[in-house]
């Protein structure tokens, strides 16, 4: 079958399978996300939406299966430290920041260069700290620059995680257009949250795969383009969330957790 | 005064390994104490050079660093496989592995009789003998040191150094390869330790195995504890203090040998109070 390269899923999953201890939290999952796309995943507590990301971004290591990137690159264990040149960053469920460093700090860390010997002589300073002022503006995070991230809000240090993904696409390694976003909203404020629904869709008019896990479903229907609907790892619906949110099996799957 | 040279010239050494050890413990969060064997490597390659061959002290300190920073390289190497508390027990491990061979490769190290005569350096045929001339070329190492410690920390490689320390896993899913940073620090950090046995081989002129003990690495540990995390002028400041607290106990009325006992007993009193009331140390800018 023929397909036109814009239709083409930037990300493949084929089988995916990961267990802990007999438990498969993932299991034989093949699904894709598109460019300038919002793809939601939602699913109860545990149903392994988290550890799917953390497969696809070498968190862990995956038991079988593979995934294709941009219909071309196939690959069945991928390093986290290889991720962000495959095109994919992230945040964190559980806000991983680097707390005993400044908010600036925690942003143009991910800016510079990856080599050892260019980072002792940093050439672009004024170049990362430009790009750092304004992914930190973005998120209303400038005035708290100086701040050590583990002195923030709990919202301010969820809006970190999102600056620093943004700090990513400016980054040097790959061209970063996979972006995952693990429960992003959870314990926002109704402005903060705001701040993050613009972010989502201006990534996804710069035409990036945006995949959104969410449990807020007002959120998922306001944004999503598609959405899978994982239970105890395995795929029980797709679609548009108008349509799979009707779905009896569905509403089920979340009134029985 | 020439007392006060001598207390001098032994913080000098004592801030440079304090500064080296902490680029790797408290900027990269790798909780190492196998700083003294690589003072030690430092030492006996400069006393083995200096008096079987009569080589110029600044070359045998060059090749030493050299030395160190491939022995180190291949320890680090190992210790990278390990996390957290296993790190510190590792790196104890390498520490007490170094000291042995300094006891029993008595071919060349003569084991326990140590090494005698280690001749002082000499420049363009000026001889550091005295030792006020010792003082000025260990303040010079050490500012050295110093600044290339600052340069370190302060740039975007410091930067991510201090982000593996935070969280290891994170800043690799941003695109690091940790591993080399790692071993990167860790091999600088053994190289600017080798520096300071240098010094201390040809100041004392005389080494064996028993100034490299693990305890050793322990009270290069304590002066950064004591001086601060992650933060070099803390790194100076805790050698310092260290050095000096036993010389106070001494001049206000204890006798020689008690005041060197204190000084074992002070360290472990100061650790422990300040993991208990200051775990940022003096001037520290991190938490253990
Ligand atoms: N590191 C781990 N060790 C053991 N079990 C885990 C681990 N991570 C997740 N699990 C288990 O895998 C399942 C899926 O978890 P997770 O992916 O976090 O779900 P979700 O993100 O959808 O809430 C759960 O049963 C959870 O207990
Ligand atoms: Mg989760």
């Amino acid at each position: 079958m023929w397909k036109n390269r814009e239709q083409m899923p930037i990300l493949e999953t084929k089988h995916i399978t990961k267990h802990f201890d007999g438990v498969y939290a993932v299991n034989k999952l093949s699904i894709n996300f598109e460019a300038g796309k919002i793809t939601g995943i939602i699913g109860p507590n545990g149903s392994g939406k988290s550890t799917l990301i953390n497969t696809l971004t070498g968190m862990i290591p995956i038991d079988s299966g593979e995934m294709i990137v941009a219909g071309a690159e196939r690959l069945q264990r991928v390093k986290a430290h290889e991720v962000a040149s495959y095109g994919m960053t992230r945040t964190f469920q559980d806000v991983r920041l680097f707390e005993q460093m400044p908010v600036i700090d925690n942003i143009l860390v991910v800016l510079t260069e990856r080599s050892i010997w260019k980072a002792l002589f940093e050439k672009h300073g004024a170049l990362h700290l430009e790009k750092a002022e304004e992914v930190l503006k973005k998120v209303g995070l400038w005035d708290k620059r100086d701040e050590l991230a583990k002195n923030l809000s709990y919202g301010q240090r969820k809006l970190l995680e999102i600056a620093r993904v943004l700090a990513m696409i400016h980054c040097g390694v790959g061209d970063i257009n996979i972006i995952f976003l693990d429960e992003p909203f959870a314990g926002l404020f109704p402005e903060m949250i705001k701040i993050v629904t613009g972010v989502m869709k201006e990534l996804r008019d710069q035409g990036k795969a945006v995949i959104l896990i969410e449990h807020n479903m007002d959120l998922i229907r306001e944004l999503s383009d598609h959405i899978y609907v994982l239970d105890s790892g395995e795929l029980l619906a797709e679609g548009k969330p108008g349509d799979v949110l009707a779905r009896k099996d569905v509403i089920e799957a979340y009134l029985g957790e | 005064m020439e007392y006060i040279i001598h207390i001098s010239i032994l913080i000098s050494i004592y801030a440079i390994l304090g500064l080296s050890l902490n680029l790797v413990v408290g900027f990269t969060g790798l909780l190492s104490v196998t700083q003294a064997a690589f003072y030690g490597i430092g030492a006996y390659v400069t006393a083995i050079l200096l008096t079987s061959t009569g080589m110029n002290f600044f070359l045998a300190l060059i090749i030493g660093m050299a030395i160190t920073g491939v022995c180190s390289l291949a320890i680090g190497f190992v210790l990278s496989k390990f996390k957290d508390d296993y790190y510190a027990l590792g790196s104890f491990g390498f520490n007490v592995i170094i000291y042995s061979i300094f006891l029993n490769w008595q071919s060349l190290t003569r084991g326990p009789l140590g090494i005698p005569g280690i001749p002082r350096p000499s420049l363009f045929g000026f001889t550091f003998s005295e030792n006020v001339w010792f003082l000025a070329l260990s303040i010079v190492l050490l500012i050295l040191v110093y600044f290339i410690c600052r340069f370190i920390t302060g740039s975007s490689f410091g930067r991510v150094l201090k982000s593996i320390r935070e969280d290891e896993g994170a800043i690799s899913a941003f695109g690091y390869r940790t591993l080399w940073y790692k071993l990167a620090i860790f091999v600088i950090s053994a190289m600017m330790a080798s520096i300071a046995g240098s010094l201390f081989a040809s100041y004392i002129t005389f080494i064996d195995p028993s100034s490299f003990v693990l305890s050793e690495s322990i009270f290069i540990l304590a002066i950064i504890i004591l001086g601060g995390l992650a933060n070099n002028k803390g790194a100076v400041i805790g050698a310092a203090c260290l050095i000096l607290l036993p010389e106070i106990l001494r001049f206000v009325g204890f006798p020689d040998d008690i005041a060197a006992q204190m000084r074992q007993v002070v360290y472990g009193v100061i650790l422990v109070a300040l993991m208990l009331y200051r775990p940022q140390g003096l001037i520290g800018e991190y938490r253990l």
